[in-house]
């Protein structure tokens, strides 16, 4: 499903995020990206939903070479993927259902149908009373799960969470987790980039180690980690 | 197809909500294009009108067409049925007798034509063509002087084509006129849609990260464009129709002393459905530059 192969990207600045990374996420997997800041997470992310290009190697996704794509067709390489970011990017000038319906309306889906999938998704996320609401009246943990409504409500192949919990407190953190173990459970791709590896024991996923841009193998990842 | 509707319709939808999410501004920025559109306009309805003013005036010129005086009343009548097949329109015929009793007639000439050991007239066709357009009077007049027996054909066409050299450059001014509040026009819709694309930028980069195409992104600036040059359109014809309105009176005076039933026009259908569709085009054109210089700066990060 997703293939990154002898993957390099240095920044227009100089800086070398990834060095030779190469690794594969196959379907229905539960992965967890994990790391120290800065050790090359987000740019994994990045690469993979097309919104960075590689400097040198090749991430292919569903089959395609990211790095060959036309521009014109990077859109439908990101339908494939929900994502989810730390600063989650809602739009605070409309509500709750209305950030929910974006994603169904830049797929041309009938008003009427969009209408009944986000009101499914935020059901799911248990934001269905609060769909009039503006995002601002949202607490930070209802904020991330409106963005995972989003993220989820145009059914996508993957889920892509980039540092999900890293603005919330430990109860929120946990409602937000269990959210994606539901998704993973009924057969949905979900690859979480985190620093906080103290879910990796609840959930039980595979875990790729970032350390210095570069994927460690399991038996090369510090003491101490999981 | 029904996605592709149901964004175009989303679209429009989404560019008549923008218009309406700042009254003051839409207000402000239809009025500038409005009043851009309303100037050429107003030259085209004042040349129209000119152009029929004068139509009217040039239908009732005559061709007085002299015939020798050695042409008997039987070539009189054959001529005449000549003319009636070849030229569409009136024609009079004004034998020399006649001719000369309204010369009697006129103040000062009854003692003068009494005078006179014969009748100097000649007898004479007065011919009012229905085409009046000065090209084919004089054409018509050229060809009349070549026919026999035919002595002199009178036309008076210097002041038409002064007028017609006079609405030539009238058209050339407005056309002038008409680039230069143009190219305003896209202006201003080009810095409209500039300010809402800088403010509208996070909803655009989250749009992109999502999956949304160029064109998803593109399309409700080129609508609001093409709806605000519409909109700037039918204030022009609004503007235009009221000076026609005001208008209209004083100027039906001024012609009923000149004994013409001549009543100013506004702009025609074809002419107001031109305004509404130079409208959207400019303001579509306008949406399409500034959105293809803006948005290509608003990348995810």
């Amino acid at each position: 499903m997703i293939s990154f192969s002898a993957v390099h990207k240095r920044y227009p600045t100089g800086y070398e995020a990834l060095r030779g990374v190469s690794f594969d996420i196959d379907a229905g997997e539960l992965v967890f990206i994990t790391g120290h800041s800065g050790a090359g997470k987000t740019t994994l992310c990045k690469l993979a939903a097309a919104i960075e290009r590689p400097t040198s190697g090749s991430v292919v996704v569903n089959g395609q070479n990211l790095a060959a794509l036309r521009k014109s067709a990077i859109p439908y390489v990101r339908r494939n993927f929900g994502l989810v970011f730390q600063d989650q990017k809602l739009l605070f000038d409309r509500t709750v259902l209305d950030n929910v319906l974006l994603p169904l309306a830049i797929v041309g889906l009938s008003p009427k149908e969009a209408g009944k999938r986000a009101r499914a998704a935020l059901d799911k996320v248990g934001l269905l009373e609060r769909e009039k609401a503006n995002p601002i009246a949202l607490s930070g943990g209802e904020q991330q799960r409106l963005a995972i409504a989003r993220a989820v409500v145009n059914r996508p192949a993957i889920l892509l969470a980039d540092e999900p919990t890293a603005n919330l407190d430990t109860d929120s953190a946990g409602e937000v987790m269990e959210l994606f173990k539901a998704f993973h459970q009924v057969g949905v791709t979900v690859i979480l980039a985190t620093h906080d590896t103290q879910w990796v024991r609840h959930l039980n996923p595979r875990v790729l180690w970032v350390e210095h841009g570069q994927v460690r193998a399991p038996g090369e990842r510090p003491e101490g980690q999981a | 197809m029904n996605a592709w509707l149901t964004q175009h319709l989303s679209a429009l939808q989404g560019a008549w909500q923008r218009l309406a999410a700042s009254p003051l501004n839409t207000v402000l920025s239809l009025l500038v294009i409005g009043i851009a559109l309303t100037l050429p306009a107003a030259g085209v309805v004042v040349l129209d009108n000119l152009r029929q003013a004068a139509a009217g005036v040039a239908s009732t010129q005559q061709i007085s067409v002299f015939l020798s005086p050695e042409a008997s009343r039987k070539e009189a009548t054959e001529m005449e049925s000549r003319l009636r097949q070849e030229v569409s329109g009136s024609i009079v015929f004004v034998p020399r007798e006649d001719a000369l009793k309204r010369l009697q007639g006129t103040a000062g000439m009854a003692e003068l034509v009494a005078s006179l050991p014969r009748n100097p007239l000649p007898d004479a066709f007065i011919v009012e063509p229905r085409n009046a357009a000065p090209e084919q009077l004089e054409a018509l007049a050229k060809t009349l002087s070549a026919w026999p027996k035919v002595a002199h054909v009178q036309l008076d066409s210097a002041w038409i084509k002064r007028f017609d050299a006079f609405l030539r450059l009238g058209r050339l001014a407005v056309l002038l006129l008409a680039a230069a509040f143009a190219a305003a026009l896209v202006a201003v819709t080009f810095n409209t849609i500039r300010l809402q694309i800088l403010a509208q930028a996070d909803e655009i980069e989250v749009a992109k990260l999502i999956g949304a195409t160029d064109g998803f992104i593109r399309r409700p600036y080129y609508y609001f464009g093409a709806l605000q040059g519409i909109l700037g359109g039918l204030i022009a014809m609004l503007l235009v129709s009221a000076a026609v309105a005001v208008l209209s009176g004083p100027v039906s005076q001024l012609a009923s002393l000149y004994a013409t039933a001549f009543r100013l026009h506004g702009l025609g259908l074809d002419h107001s459905l031109l305004l509404l569709g130079v409208g959207a085009l400019l303001g579509w054109l306008g949406a399409q530059l500034s959105v293809g210089l803006y948005l290509r700066q608003i990348e995810p990060k």
